[in-house]
């Protein structure tokens, strides 16, 4: 193995999921990298940059090696169906022109211009939600909650089921078939292992659930149109671009309820524990909270709650940065990497929050960009105010915690805390 | 003692003691102001503007503003940190005296410099009669306060509007109105919309959007004459071809003017293209030679661009202004090692009928065009412009998010045209000819020209 590959290995596996970061930075060492016969890893910021806007470079899956087409995908085990994000394409592993026709489409019920309301409208929700999360932990009356679960989850999951029209009752079930999801894309040596094949097994059944699920929901909106964005993406034939096609929306479906609350799971932990890591950090956002939106940016330039996602491929050759990415090649842009490069950032490892500058990629980066960042941002704001303000004394139990599964949607899955008081 | 000490003692001391003037309180004068901050600069510093209002952002007054969305007054910049400075607005400069280091003003008040800055920017052109020009419903958009007039009169239940020019700005207005619902002619003494800065075949599709849109497009003709009512208010517009339009509200939008005249007599490089600059802002003197005192930033400035085999470029772009005033901030207070250039890839952007253009690059350096991605039928496209055989500029539609992609092509000189994208590939992806109007054929004067050569202003040449 070379030392990519072996690097690339390393920074993939379940047991260096608390820090790959040595290993990106060893990747680095050349910015575009080859790590198996048909795989290169970006991890160098400008290149990053330049790939993420070349119309060389594709995101529909069929055309990628992980996509789970033919004997490549054998070859690469766990990766194969990765698009469990829906059977039709979803906007996230199109290209243009349906990737621009679906993504208008989506926003069009979303945001600006047609629907500016939807975001902001949902602020006293959230409030409500942090409140009563927070009442509820100090009506326990213990000194320790685990954040992941009793905070930074039900705050997304709520929202997101709200915007989409998805009863909040049936998030149980499809939680599990989520998690399931999750843990059973692996991109790296550890879904060679026994334990590692039966969650790809397990996977394969909960995806299918998961879009049977949602194709049920689908059908249930066209026949009874409801509140929220699922129910006009389908019925709503007014917009230029007419109503989304029932498979289509169902692929979006989930993509936009699996993304819509994850990684903003992951964002909320990622902040409460790196401004618990950095002493004096809560002083200073309780002192000036109007640094709050400003931290939140660093840690998910430090963090990257999404790291990379693993749908672009090469159209072409592509030559950048020394290397030559052969056509029809995986390329990951990792952005959680990237966001460290030294070249950009200076002290690229430090939590600051008055970082100047601070143009990181771990909302992705050109017309992928996180649909979804301005609601993530309130959503994450909200908490955080909720949180500086009223737990008193915080501090991690365990650190680093224990990681989920996923090399993609990296996060703590538990994020224990003790605490004086709730005050409030 | 050694010299290194000593210039570093220098370099301190300018910054404790030295006085700076920025002449010109908007984007660029502001930004400068701030940089100078920035960079330790805790002397006295002194801006001078000719309008009274705090610095404010132009791009919204044609598009927010005009509809009625923004109030005039609304779109103050955002001040990105505190400067501490003298505010000397409402009172233009009238002058400046080199011998003696001073900025003179309207008031007869005398300004000393060490170090100056001129951010003077530029005026709308106006109608060329000046008897037709103090017609009532006649305006011109440039500041806040035409800004606000205008407004008034779009919204006072007009009857019809004429447009004379379709550059970016003269279009905009025309979609404005569009949107507000008024009858709108636009008057383009070229053969198309935005030929000026896109070539021919861009502004055959901006022709079409506009006659889409409602607009009355009458190319190849000038407006020869307008004439009012009894009580001074235009009413009638006499066009080249012999026709003849009832209009409430006339617009001219043939683009600005320098504002250099009150440095006549300071012997620098100043002409009808602005004030020439080397790439580090610093002002030529009328023979070419580089002054070490007066700096140059945003629309009055004109300066050698290495993309472009070192022509003058003369530049009205935001982004142009807010890097030149941060560049010639830093070369204000360091000393040569310390200096750094201002090559900016140009880029632009416009909101028109529906549409988002924006583009980076000098598009009109280029001869062929070739369409790279989205459909032009659809108007969702983006293309690039050559130059034998290498990539000089590309405009996009509502496909501002690839860009970055071409920025990099234009700063690396690639070849022309670009690879195939891997998808979303136009029905035609041969280049063809971009129609750039023959420069000497008048039209609304193009807000990016290359200038030539030369320095001073005897050979600085109209070359789109």
């Amino acid at each position: 193995m070379t030392r990519a590959e072996i690097a690339w290995a390393e920074a993939m596996k379940y047991e260096n999921r608390h820090d790959p970061y040595p290993f990106f930075d060893q990747l680095r060492e050349t910015p575009v990298v080859r790590v198996s016969e048909n795989t290169y890893v970006v991890t160098g910021y400008r290149e990053l940059l330049a790939l993420a806007h070349d119309p060389r470079i594709s995101s529909d899956l069929s055309r990628s090696p992980i996509g789970g087409q033919g004997a490549e995908a054998e070859a690469q085990p766990g990766t194969a169906d990765l698009d469990g994000y829906g059977h039709d394409a979803s906007i996230i592993v199109s290209d243009p022109p349906d990737h621009d026709r679906g993504r208008r489409q989506l926003m069009r019920h979303f945001g600006p211009p047609h629907s500016p309301d939807v975001i902001p409208n949902m602020e006293p929700d959230i409030q409500r939600l942090c409140t009563e999360l927070l009442d509820k932990v100090k009506a326990k009356a213990e000194n320790r909650f685990d954040v992941v679960d009793e905070y930074a989850y039900p705050v997304p999951v709520a929202v997101i089921c709200k915007i989409l029209g998805v009863p909040p009752e049936d998030e149980p079930t499809f939680h599990a078939w989520i998690h399931d999801f999750m843990a059973g894309t692996d991109l790296g040596p550890d879904a060679a292992t026994v334990e590692g094949q039966a969650r790809a097994r397990k996977r394969v059944d909960s995806t299918a659930a998961l879009a049977q699920y949602m194709s049920d929901l689908i059908n249930r909106y066209l026949k009874e149109p409801g509140e929220g964005l699922l129910s006009k993406l389908v019925n709503d034939s007014d917009g230029p671009d007419g109503a989304m096609s029932p498979k289509e929306a169902a692929a979006n479906g989930i993509l936009l309820l699996v993304a819509g609350h994850d990684s903003t799971v992951n964002t909320i932990s990622n902040c409460v524990m790196t401004f618990l890591r950095n002493l004096g950090t809560l002083e200073r956002l309780r002192d000036k909270p109007e640094l709050i939106p400003r931290a939140i940016e660093e840690v998910q330039r430090l963090q990257s709650a999404v790291q990379f996602f693993p749908s672009y491929s090469a159209t072409a050759d592509i030559e950048i940065a020394g290397t030559v990415i052969p056509k029809g090649c995986a390329v990951h842009l990792m952005y959680s990497a990237a966001n460290r490069d030294p070249a950009r950032f200076t002290n690229p490892n430090q939590f600051d929050p008055e970082r100047p500058d601070n143009e990181h990629f771990g909302w992705g980066s050109g017309i992928h960009v996180c649909i979804g960042g301005p609601l993530a941002r309130l959503e994450v704001n909200i908490a955080l105010e909720n949180f500086l303000r009223r737990v008193e004394n915080p501090l991690l139990v365990v650190d680093p915690p224990p990681y989920r599964q996923s090399q993609v949607f990296r996060g703590p899955a538990h994020l224990l805390i003790e605490f004086d008081r709730i005050s409030g | 003692m050694t010299a290194a000490s000593l210039v570093a003692d220098l370099v301190a001391a300018f910054k404790a003691q030295g006085r700076i003037v920025i002449v010109g309180a908007s984007l660029a004068g502001l930004r400068a102001a701030e940089a100078l901050r920035d960079k330790g600069f805790t002397g006295s510093l002194t801006l001078i503007g000719k309008e009274v209002h705090e610095p404010y952002d132009r791009p919204p007054l044609s598009k927010q503003v005009l509809k009625g969305w923004v109030p005039a007054d609304h779109t103050k910049l955002p001040r990105m940190r505190a400067v501490d400075a003298d505010w000397r607005l409402g009172v233009a400069a009238t002058g400046l005296d080199r011998a003696n280091r001073e900025v003179l003003l309207a008031n007869g008040d005398k300004v000393p410099y060490d170090r100056l800055l001129i951010a003077t920017g530029t005026r709308a052109r106006p109608w060329f009669n000046a008897e037709e020009a103090k017609l009532e419903g006649l305006f011109t958009l440039r500041t806040s306060d035409d800004a606000a007039a205008l407004q008034a009169a779009l919204h006072a239940d007009p009857g019809r509007v004429l447009i004379v020019g379709s550059g970016f700005i003269g279009s905009e207005m025309a979609s404005v109105c569009c949107e507000l619902g008024l009858p709108v002619t636009v008057a383009e003494r070229g053969d198309a919309p935005l030929v000026g800065a896109l070539g021919g075949v861009i502004g055959e599709i901006a022709a079409q959007m506009q006659r889409a849109a409602g607009v009355d497009l009458r190319t190849g003709v000038a407006v020869e004459a307008l004439e009012g009512d009894a009580e001074g208010h235009v009413r009638r517009a006499c066009l080249s071809d012999g026709t003849t339009l009832d209009v409430d509200v006339v617009v001219p939008s043939l683009g600005s003017i320098r504002n250099i005249e009150w440095l006549e007599g300071a012997q620098l490089a100043t002409g009808f293209w602005g004030l020439a600059c080397d790439a580090g802002c610093r002002a030529f003197d009328i023979n070419g030679v580089v002054t070490d005192t007066i700096f140059v930033a945003g629309d009055v400035a004109r300066a050698p661009h290495v993309l472009y085999e070192y022509e003058f470029l003369s530049l009205e772009h935001w982004d142009n202004a807010v890097s030149g005033a941060q560049v010639a901030a830093n070369n204000m207070v360091s000393l040569e090692t310390d200096r750094c250039p201002h090559l900016p890839l140009p880029s632009f952007w416009s909101a028109q009928f529906g549409v988002n253009i924006k583009g980076v690059g000098v598009c009109s350096f280029g001869d062929e065009i070739v369409f790279t991605q989205g459909s032009v039928e659809d108007r969702r496209f983006a293309a690039a412009y050559g130059h034998r055989g290498r990539i000089v500029g590309a405009v996009t539609f509502d496909h501002g998010k690839w860009l970055e992609y071409y920025g990099a092509l234009i700063e690396q000189s690639a070849p022309f045209p670009p690879p195939p994208p891997g998808f979303d590939q136009p029905a035609d992806t041969e280049p063809i000819p971009a129609r750039f109007p023959d420069p000497r054929v008048p039209t609304a004067l193009p807000d990016v020209v290359l200038t030539g050569h030369d320095p001073t202003s005897r050979g600085a040449e109209f070359r789109p």
